[in-house]
């Protein structure tokens, strides 16, 4: 393992208020994450993987602990610097796919480029480079709503690679996507991984769990379990 | 780079809500074509009123004698028209007012001062065609001008014509019309209750002024007029007198008063005469005018204000609706400014655009009649209505904007 971890959660907590009652939603999570690993965080449904998740990706700041995100202490930032960070560390890929509506593929993958303030230029030639790295070449100027699930879902890791992050963040990619789809989207991440991109991804299910080099599992805001399926060195390579 | 972005995902969005859009800026448009049309209207009826004015002359003094008949009856400007016989007789205006007028010393503001006397109810014929002119006045040349009457063929009376008694007549167009019919009068011969008198120049239409025909006159030497007509006297109907130019109205017209006061004997402060000033007038009217102007565009600036509600109400709903997509933005980097200049260029570019074809309905309504008056669209009132259309923009756009950049990432990407 490398001696400084990508991705460092010590002592994690939060806890939301759900009406009248208050959720702990994480209890205490001690986390490491290096570089190059391809990480499943397991659970089932209130075991606190999307809360981690929201917290990995700096959507949300955790209540105790710290946060290290390739060094840096996310703990104390403001909402616009937090943005910036998402942008230009983290690659999301949501369930529901989650693309702008009415704006093509092209437009979409270019997006974070635009908050980066990445020239139009460039921005049109990594685009296209991302999505033909997911194998949609011919699909860039397709609107979401002429795309299938699957696309969808690749237009939507386009995305995430665009800018080069350090981490990749999965939340349920295969959710709603059929088994070939699933199939597509995983290998898409295998290969992602094998080029050492490091990436977690969040699922509860085993079969897509597999495919990781480690799984984390999840209960009541805790990990119960860690164990890694493939050694490191073996994807870094 | 943000700005062509967002003017890109603006336009998108107000392309996707056709209807919507178009129903959004309606009240806009509504709002910047009755500002422009309106203050037109205003403007307009306040240009009409100034030419009527101006017709009667910009600069004229009239002195009217107060005991018996005077102010209103005549109506303002040339005054004194009245055809009561025995007016003449009750006029408290003489000839030694006006040479006490005449005195630069007393009236260094005066350009002209024109004793005027009206000959009632006259008759004049020509070939057997006979007409009773509204008006029959005696006068000296500067008359002509103090009142602006143009000459449209011969000439007006010369001073030579007062000294000469010279039995010569320059006539409105009402009466050339009605005694001449299509022919030339110049160089004619009419007769006045019986007295010879050559016509000698044709004035300019003033037109009407209320329910008076300002056209319907004949203008004779006052020498003439009184010896053949009224009978010589040292009194006249008016003074009519002309300020040397517009700035001094009021000076000539203080000068007036101290003179008459002075040469009628008065000590009391209680003067037998009245000064009609023609351009206090027109500053009244101009500025009740103006009051009316501002009142009209004010009625229009409500609708514009109720355009902007429109405006921000629709925003609220685009903002709810794309929740989703901010929380989207979010999540991959967009920072507040992004998501405010997002929905602040929607806004700003509905209420312009609603703006924009409002001037050109408000300038394209402005080109009809509006209740009678001739609209006059002012470049003032087409630059602040467009100018207040995207200010509106700004203004009600930026509530909605700042909810939507104040989401919280996660709470958005839930939205469903």
């Amino acid at each position: 393992m490398s001696a400084r971890p990508l991705i460092a959660l010590r002592g994690v907590t939060k806890s939301y208020a759900m009406g009248t009652q208050v959720v702990h939603a994480l209890r205490g999570i001690t986390l490491g994450v290096a570089a190059g690993d391809f990480v499943a965080i397991m659970g089932a449904s209130g075991s606190g993987k999307s809360t981690l998740m929201h917290i990995l990706g700096c959507l949300d700041l955790p209540d105790r602990g710290y946060y290290l995100l390739d060094g840096l202490d996310v703990r104390y930032l403001e909402d616009d610097e937090l943005a910036t960070i998402r942008n230009r560390k983290i690659g999301f890929v949501f369930q529901s796919f989650n693309l702008v509506p009415r704006t093509n593929a092209l437009q979409n993958v270019e997006l974070p480029l635009i908050y980066a303030g990445v020239r139009q230029r460039e921005r049109r030639v990594r685009a296209f480079r991302a999505l033909k790295r997911v194998g949609l070449a011919d699909r860039v100027y397709h609107l979401p709503s002429e795309l299938s699930g699957g696309q969808q879902q690749r237009v939507a890791i386009a995305r995430a690679l665009v800018t080069d992050p350090a981490v990749v963040l999965a939340d349920e990619p295969t959710g709603n996507l059929d088994t070939h789809s699933t199939d597509e989207v995983l290998e898409v991440f295998a290969d992602l991984n094998a080029e050492g991109r490091t990436i977690v991804l969040i699922t509860h299910e085993n079969e897509v769990a597999s495919r990781a080099g480690r799984v984390v599992r999840l209960r009541d805001g805790l990990v119960v379990a860690d164990e890694r399926l493939r050694s490191l060195i073996e994807v870094v390579a | 780079m943000i700005v062509v972005e967002s003017l890109r995902i603006a336009v998108q969005g107000i392309l996707a809500n056709r209807l919507r859009s178009l129903l959004t800026m309606l009240g806009v448009l509504i709002g910047v074509a009755a500002v422009i049309i309106l203050v037109a209207v205003g403007t307009g009826s306040s240009v009409a009123v100034q030419k009527q004015l101006q017709a009667l002359g910009t600069n004229v003094l009239t002195v009217f004698s107060a005991r018996g008949f005077g102010f209103g009856r005549g109506g303002f400007g040339g005054g004194g028209r009245s055809t009561i016989g025995t007016q003449s007789r009750t006029t408290g205006l003489t000839l030694k007012d006006v040479t006490a007028l005449r005195n630069r010393q007393n009236a260094p503001d005066l350009k002209s001062v024109n004793p005027v006397v009206n000959a009632p109810a006259v008759t004049a014929t020509y070939q057997g065609a006979s007409y009773q002119p509204g008006q029959f006045v005696g006068t000296t040349p500067g008359y002509f001008e103090a009142e602006n009457w143009q000459l449209a063929a011969g000439r007006l009376l010369t001073d030579d014509d007062v000294r000469n008694h010279a039995a010569v007549v320059v006539l409105g167009p009402t009466v050339v019309q009605n005694l001449f019919g299509a022919a030339s009068p110049l160089g004619q011969t009419i007769a006045v209750n019986g007295n010879q008198f050559q016509v000698v120049g044709v004035l300019e239409s003033k037109g009407n002024q209320g329910l008076q025909d300002q056209d319907d006159i004949g203008i004779a030497p006052i020498t003439t007029v009184q010896s053949v007509l009224t009978g010589v006297s040292g009194s006249v109907n008016q003074i009519v007198t002309e300020a040397a130019s517009s700035k001094v109205t009021t000076a000539a017209q203080n000068e007036i008063t101290s003179t008459l006061l002075s040469t009628h004997k008065i000590t009391d402060g209680q003067p037998d005469f009245q000064v009609l000033n023609q351009a206090s007038l027109i500053s009244s009217s101009n500025a009740s005018r103006h009051t009316f102007t501002v009142l009209l565009g004010a009625v229009a600036a409500i609708s514009l204000l109720v355009g902007g509600i429109g405006v921000m109400n629709i925003m609220l709903v685009t903002v709810t609706e794309r929740t989703r997509e901010i929380g989207i933005r979010k999540a991959i980097g967009a920072r507040r400014i992004h998501i405010v200049s997002q929905f602040m260029v929607e806004a700003v570019l509905l209420s312009m655009l609603g703006g924009l074809i409002g001037v050109a309905a408000g300038i394209g309504g402005s080109r009809f009649t509006i209740v009678g008056v001739k609209p006059v669209v002012e470049t003032y009132s087409v630059v602040l209505a467009f100018g207040v259309s995207a200010l509106v923009g700004l203004v009600f756009g930026s509530y909605p904007a700042g909810r939507a950049a104040a989401l919280r990432p996660i709470e958005a990407l839930r939205y469903e």
